[in-house]
C-alpha cells in the first residue's frame, strides 16, 4: 500500500511541556524537527493544576530558562499570578509559582513552535518506532495512518496519552487526558524493543463554575505586590500585571464522612486501578484514609484562566463517582450549590522504568532513541519540560557525534532529577523536592543563570548577548564582594545610631561592613546608607552580593562537599562492563549494576543495593582494566 | 587529585613485643608531626630524608605518651605509594589505641577495611596478576567489618542510636514539608522547640561519645567462649565469674538454648565472656540453632574455655568438642571436682595438651586459678584480642563527632536568626553519620517519612 514518507533529522512524539521543548531546542541548533501530537489543539496543554513552579520546580524553570528553553518565556506571557514562594527561609528554597491562563498559555507555545522555521507540527498518533534489522539503532516511526518518518533520532514524550484509561467511579473510558484520543499502539512496539513498561497513575480534582461558587465564605489568597519574573530575559516591568485571586477553604467532617461512606465505589479502593499513584499528591480519598485524625483539608479555588468559568479545586482531586463527587464538593464551604464543569478523574497510563536510560536520557538498547517527561515516569509540567530540554540537545549532539550535556548533581535540580531517575528505583511518579537536592545551597533559582548560561550558550541555545550579560553580571558581582570586603565602619554616632533604628544591637568597637551585612536584621541594601563609595547596581547583582556574604560559611562548607562528590562523578565507568565479570561482587551489585549501567563510581555508588565494599572493588577492576588496556 | 590519610594498626592487638601505627595519604607526614616529637631539637619528620628512621616520642599536647622509633617512607617509593609514617611503639592495647586515636584526633582517619591494600593496587604497587586476590580481600574484610560492626554493637546502644536517629529524621521531615508545601505547614516559632530538642538530642550523643571512650559501647573484650556437653555445669561457671545470677542454672540437660553473653573485668583486661548451649546431636529444632550458634562462637573465639564434667563419663559430646579444641587457645576444666569423679586430668591429656585446672563452679572453687591462668595467657601475649572490636570503636566514635559537629552546627544556626532550611542540612548529616554505625544506609528515607507522616499535596 502506498504511504507517505518523509525524513527528518530528529522526530519527537508528544507536543506536551517535555516535547515542546525537546522539539524547540533540536530545531532552535539547526536540525530538521517534526513533533506529532495527536491533536494541534492541545500543544503545550495544562490538564491538571493552573500554575507553573512552586517549591523546586520554580528552581526547575528558571534552570530550563538558563539553558535556553522556553517554559519560563511562557509563563511570563500568560500568568494571571504569581507569588514567591518561602520569602521569610533561606534563599535556596525561595520558589517561584505563578498561576497560568492555561488557554493562553497553549496557544503562546503553538505560536513560538509554528514560528520556528525548522520545526513542522503534525497531527498523527505515532503506532510504531523503526529500527535496524537488530532493534538496536532507530531509524524513523510510523503512524497509525501508515505514514514513514525517517530519522536519525527519536524522542519519545508520550506524557499520560500510552494506553490511557480515564476513571470517574464506575465509569470508565479509554481516553487521555480532557477526553483527547489515547494512544494505543505505541507500547506493544515498544515492548517489541524490549523496553520494560510500567503503569503509573495519577488525578486531577473537579473545575467549577465560578457563578457557582460563594467567595464569601473562602479567604482571598493574593499575588505579590511586586512580581519577579521567571525568565532572566523578561524585564521586570513588563510583568507588573493586574492580578487575578486564589481562594482558600477547607473540607470538614461531613466530607469526610461522605468520603468514607463511599469508598466501595472508588475505583483505586475497589481495586479496578492497577497504576501506582504519586504519595506527594494523594486523592481526597487517600488523605481521609491515610491521616483520618485530620479533622480537614486544605482547599485551594483556582482560576484557570481569564476567559473561562471553571475554577480547579487544589487538594481535592478524585477518582468517586460523579454523583458523589457532587455531595462531597457541596459540604465544602462556598460550594454548597457548586455546578460541576468537569469532573474529577484519575488517569492511567503507560511508562518506563527510567532505569533503561542514560543520564543522556538515551536508551541504553536502541541507538538513536531518547525520551523525556512523563514517559519516564515523573510527574509535573516542569520536571516534563527540563527532561525534554536534555533530551532534545543530547539527541541533536548524538547525530553530531559529540559528548551528551549531562548536568551533575552539583550543577543543578535537573542533574538531581534525572540522576534520580536514572539511577534509583522508583515506584510512583516521580517529583522535584528542595530535600532532593544534597547541595541545595549552591543550587538556588536566584543564581541559575550563573551556574547554566555557560552550557546553554557553548550548546547553541542561549543568544550570545544573554551570555555576554551573565558575564558581565559576575563580573560586577565579584567587583563589589571584592570593594565591600575592604570597608570598615567605626563605633561613631552615625552607624549607632542607624543601628538603633534598624533594631540592631550597637557597636563596642568598629568593625567591617561584611560583619554587619551577617546580621538577620541587617542586609547589603540595608546598609546602603553608612556604605559612602557604594555604586548602583542592578538589583540583581545586589541580591547575589547580600547571599555570598550572609551564607558565606554555609556555602563554603557545601562547596567541599562537592569537591568530594565530584572526584567520584570524574571516575569514569566504560559503557560495556558486564559485571558478571566482576570479581568478588556480592550478586544484589551485580544485578543492579548490570541493570543502571552506571556511567561513573559517583553514579555507581548512589544505586541502592551497591555498598561501599563494592564500590572499591569497582574502583580496582577499573585499574586491572585500564592496565590491561596499556 | 587529594587522598585523605587513613591511619591503621598493623600489628595484633596484643600485650606484647612492639606495635606497629601505620599512618598513609597526603597529610601523612604533617599528621604526624603533630603527634611525634623528635629526640633532636627543633627537627620535625617534614624536614627528614625519605627512607629513614627516628628517634622520639608520641606526644599529647605537651604529654609525653610513649617513646618509639618512626620510619618515614615518602611516596611513590613505599607500599601505598602515598607518603607513609610507621610509628614503632611499645605493644601493649592500650598504648596502641591511644596513640590510634591521637593520630585520628589530629586529622587522619580510620582506615576501611583493606583500604591499605586497596591503594597499593589502585596507586600500581601491587601487579595485576594479583588484583582478583585484592578484590577478595576487600570484600571478605568488609563483610566481616560488617558483621562485627553491627554484631559488636551492644543491644542498648544500637537501640539509643535508632531512637535518636528517628527523632532527627522527624524533625527534618516535618521542616522539609513546611518548604514544600509552605501554604499547609508552618514554621512559626519552630525553632524554639527544634532548639531543646536538639539540645537534648547533642546530650545523649555526648553520652554515647564517652562511652566509646571507655569503650563500653561495644562489646569488647578477650572472646571467650564456653562450651561444654549439657549439664557441665556452663552456665554455672558464667555465674561464678559474673558474680551473680545471670544465666538459668537448672539440672535439666540443655536448658541453656541462647547464646548468654557477659562481660567482666579481670585487672587490666576485660573479657567477653559467652555461655553456648551444649554441643551435642539434638533433634530438637530451637537448641539446634543454639547447637550451630555454639560452633559458630568457637570459630570466632580468642579463647574457649571447656566445662568437663567429671561427675559422670566422658561421651561422644566430649570427644566431639575436644575434636574441635585441638590447636585452639584453650583451658580446660575439671568441673564439679568435689563429687565423686570418674574423669581425670589423664583421661584429658590424652586428648589435648591445652592447661588443665580442677574446679567446682557452683560452689565457686578453683575461680581464682582460672582467672590467673587468663590473665597470664594474655599478659605473655599467648592471647590476642581481635582489633576489630577496637577498629570498630574508632569508626563509631570518629562518626559520633561528626554527628555532635553538626548537632552544634543546627544550635548555631538558630542562635544565629538563620532560617530554617539551614537546620535540615546540618540535620540530614547527623542522620547519616548515626546511620553508619548501626549500618543503615540513608536512601529514601526522608521522602517516605515526609509522604507517611504529612500530608501534602495539591
Amino acid at each position: 500500500m502506498p504511504c507517505i514518507e518523509e525524513t527528518y533529522d530528529i522526530c519527537v512524539v508528544g507536543a506536551g511541556h517535555a516535547g515542546c521543548e525537546a522539539a524547540l531546542a533540536s530545531a532552535r541548533m539547526g536540525f530538521e524537527t517534526i513533533i506529532f501530537t495527536v491533536s494541534v489543539d492541545s500543544i503545550a496543554l495544562m490538564p491538571c493544576n493552573p500554575n507553573v513552579g512552586g517549591s523546586s520546580k520554580g528552581h526547575l524553570v528558571r534552570e530550563i530558562d538558563a539553558l535556553g528553553g522556553e517554559m519560563g518565556k511562557n509563563i511570563d506571557k500568560t500568568f494571571i499570578q504569581s507569588k514567591m514562594l518561602n520569602k521569610s527561609k533561606g534563599p535556596a528554597v525561595h520558589s517561584l509559582r505563578a498561576q497560568a491562563d492555561k488557554a493562553s498559555y497553549s496557544m503562546e507555545m503553538r505560536k513560538t513552535l509554528q514560528a520556528e522555521k525548522n520545526l513542522t507540527i503534525k497531527q498523527a498518533e505515532v503506532s510504531e518506532i523503526l529500527t535496524d534489522e537488530k532493534k538496536q539503532r532507530v531509524t524513523g516511526l510510523r503512524t497509525v495512518s501508515g505514514g514513514i518518518y525517517y530519522a536519525k533520532a527519536v524522542i519519545l514524550c508520550t506524557g499520560t496519552y500510552l494506553g490511557a484509561r480515564c476513571l470517574t467511579g464506575e465509569m470508565v473510558v479509554h481516553t487521555g487526558p480532557n477526553g483527547l484520543s489515547a494512544a494505543n499502539y505505541l507500547t506493544d512496539s515498544l515492548k517489541d524493543l524490549g523496553i520494560e513498561i510500567f503503569r503509573f497513575k495519577t488525578g486531577t480534582p473537579a473545575r467549577i463554575d465560578k457563578k457557582s461558587i460563594d467567595f464569601t465564605k473562602m479567604t482571598e489568597q493574593f499575588g505579590d505586590e511586586r512580581v519577579v519574573p521567571f525568565s532572566f530575559s523578561t524585564n521586570p516591568d513588563d510583568v507588573q500585571i493586574n492580578q487575578v485571586s486564589c481562594w482558600l477553604t477547607y473540607t470538614n467532617e461531613k466530607t469526610h464522612e461522605i468520603i468514607r461512606e463511599n469508598l466501595d465505589r472508588s475505583p483505586i479502593y475497589a481495586g479496578i486501578i492497577e497504576g501506582t499513584g504519586p504519595r506527594y499528591c494523594p486523592s481526597i480519598e487517600d488523605k481521609v484514609v491515610k491521616f483520618s485524625d485530620k479533622d480537614r483539608h486544605q482547599v485551594f479555588i483556582e482560576p484557570e484562566g481569564i476567559n473561562t468559568n471553571e475554577m480547579y479545586v487544589g487538594g481535592m482531586s478524585s477518582s468517586l463517582p460523579e454523583d458523589v463527587q457532587y455531595q462531597m464538593y457541596r459540604t465544602v464551604p462556598g460550594l454548597e450549590h457548586a455546578k460541576i464543569v468537569r469532573n474529577a478523574y484519575a488517569i492511567e497510563y503507560d511508562c518506563i522504568n527510567p532505569n533503561q536510560l542514560y543520564p543522556s536520557l538515551e536508551f541504553k538498547n536502541v541507538k538513536g532513541l531518547f525520551s523525556g517527561g512523563q514517559f519516564n515516569g515523573s510527574s509535573g509540567y516542569e520536571e516534563a519540560a527540563c527532561q525534554g530540554l536534555i533530551a532534545g540537545i543530547n539527541a541533536v549532539r548524538s547525530i553530531q557525534g559529540k559528548e551528551p550535556l549531562i548536568l551533575d548533581r552539583s550543577q543543578a535540580y535537573i542533574g538531581v532529577l534525572i540522576d534520580d531517575l536514572v539511577t534509583k528505583e522508583n515506584f510512583e511518579p516521580y517529583r522535584m523536592m528542595t530535600s532532593r537536592a544534597e547541595y541545595r545551597l549552591i543550587l538556588r533559582q536566584d543564581n541559575a543563570d550563573l551556574r547554566l548560561s555557560k552550557i546553554g550558550y557553548e550548546i547553541g541555545l542561549l543568544p550570545k548577548e544573554r551570555y555576554d550579560w551573565v558575564l558581565e553580571k559576575e563580573k560586577m558581582i565579584e567587583e563589589e564582594m571584592e570593594r565591600i570586603s575592604k570597608v570598615m565602619l567605626g563605633a561613631n554616632k552615625e552607624v549607632q545610631s542607624f543601628l538603633e533604628k534598624c533594631g540592631s544591637i550597637p557597636l563596642n568597637t568598629g568593625t567591617s561592613l561584611v560583619e554587619l551585612i551577617r546580621r538577620p536584621e541587617l542586609s547589603y541594601d540595608l546598609l546602603a546608607p553608612l556604605d559612602k563609595e557604594r555604586r548602583e547596581l542592578p538589583e540583581e547583582v545586589r541580591e547575589q552580593v547580600n547571599i555570598n556574604v550572609k551564607y558565606d560559611g554555609y556555602i563554603t562548607r557545601q562547596m567541599k562537599q562537592v569537591d568530594q562528590f565530584k572526584k567520584l562523578e570524574k571516575k569514569r565507568i566504560p559503557a560495556d562492563i558486564d559485571y558478571r565479570d566482576v570479581h568478588s561482587l556480592r550478586k544484589e551489585a551485580v544485578q543492579k549494576l548490570n541493570l543502571v549501567k552506571p556511567v561513573s563510581i559517583g553514579q555507581a555508588s548512589r544505586i541502592s543495593g551497591v555498598s561501599p565494599a563494592d564500590i572499591s572493588v569497582l574502583l580496582v577492576y577499573l585499574e586491572q582494566m585500564y592496565r590491561k588496556g596499556k | 587529585m587529594r587522598v585523605d590519610t587513613i591511619v591503621a594498626i598493623a600489628t595484633a592487638m596484643s600485650n606484647s613485643g612492639i606495635g606497629i601505627i601505620r599512618i598513609s595519604g597526603e597529610d601523612a607526614v604533617k599528621t604526624a608531626d603533630k603527634v611525634i616529637k623528635l629526640k633532636e631539637k627543633n627537627k620535625r619528620l617534614s624536614d627528614c630524608e625519605t627512607h629513614t628512621v627516628h628517634y622520639g616520642f608520641v606526644v599529647d599536647g605537651n604529654q609525653k605518651i610513649d617513646e618509639v622509633m618512626v620510619l618515614i617512607m615518602r611516596g611513590p617509593k613505599s607500599y601505598t605509594r602515598e607518603d607513609t609514617i610507621e610509628i614503632d611503639c611499645h605493644g601493649g592495647i592500650l598504648m596502641m589505641q591511644r596513640i590510634f586515636e591521637l593520630v585520628i584526633k589530629n586529622g587522619a582517619r580510620p582506615a576501611d577495611p583493606g583500604e591499605f591494600t586497596k591503594r597499593a593496587f589502585l596507586n600500581g604497587r601491587i601487579d595485576l596478576a594479583q588484583a582478583e586476590s585484592v578484590m577478595d580481600v576487600i570484600s571478605a574484610k568488609n563483610d566481616f567489618a560488617l558483621c562485627s560492626s553491627v554484631e559488636q554493637l551492644s543491644g542498648r546502644v544500637s537501640e539509643k542510636i535508632r531512637w535518636i536517629r528517628e527523632k532527627v529524621l522527624h524533625e527534618i521531615a516535618f521542616i522539609e514539608s513546611a518548604l514544600d508545601d509552605p501554604e499547609h505547614y508552618e514554621l512559626d516559632s519552630y525553632s524554639e522547640g527544634l532548639y531543646e530538642k536538639v539540645s537534648e538530642i547533642l546530650q545523649e550523643v555526648e553520652k554515647l561519645l564517652k562511652n566509646s571512650e571507655n569503650g563500653t559501647i561495644l562489646k569488647e573484650g578477650i572472646k571467650t567462649v564456653i562450651v561444654g556437653k549439657p549439664n557441665a555445669g556452663k552456665s554455672s561457671l558464667l555465674n561464678a565469674l559474673v558474680g551473680r545470677e545471670r544465666a538459668i542454672v537448672t539440672d535439666i540437660a540443655g536448658t541453656t538454648r541462647d547464646v548468654i553473653e557477659e562481660q567482666i573485668h579481670l585487672g587490666g583486661f576485660s573479657l567477653h565472656l559467652i555461655d553456648t548451649a551444649g554441643i551435642r546431636d539434638t533433634k530438637d529444632l530451637v537448641e539446634q540453632i543454639g547447637v550451630n550458634l555454639a560452633k559458630d562462637y568457637l570459630e570466632k573465639a580468642d579463647l574457649v574455655i571447656y566445662v568437663a564434667d567429671t561427675s559422670s563419663p566422658l561421651n561422644e559430646d566430649d570427644y566431639q568438642i575436644m575434636d574441635l579444641l585441638k590447636g585452639r587457645k584453650a583451658i580446660i576444666l575439671l568441673n564439679k571436682s568435689d563429687l565423686n569423679p570418674v574423669v581425670f586430668e589423664e583421661d584429658i591429656r590424652k586428648h589435648l595438651n591445652q592447661t588443665i585446672l580442677p574446679v567446682s563452679a557452683k560452689n565457686h572453687m578453683g575461680i581464682d586459678l582460672l582467672e590467673e591462668e587468663i590473665k597470664k595467657l594474655f599478659f605473655t601475649g599467648k592471647i590476642s584480642m581481635n582489633d576489630e572490636v577496637f577498629i570498630t570503636n574508632a569508626r563509631h566514635k570518629t562518626s559520633l563527632l561528626e554527628a555532635k559537629k553538626s548537632l552544634e552546627f543546627v544550635l548555631q544556626s538558630i542562635r544565629d536568626g538563620m532560617p530554617e532550611d539551614f537546620y535540615s542540612i546540618d540535620l540530614m548529616n547527623v542522620y547519616e553519620e548515626l546511620g553508619k554505625i548501626v549500618g543503615e544506609a540513608v536512601e529514601d528515607d526522608l521522602v517516605n517519612e515526609i509522604f507517611s507522616k504529612f500530608c501534602m499535596g495539591k
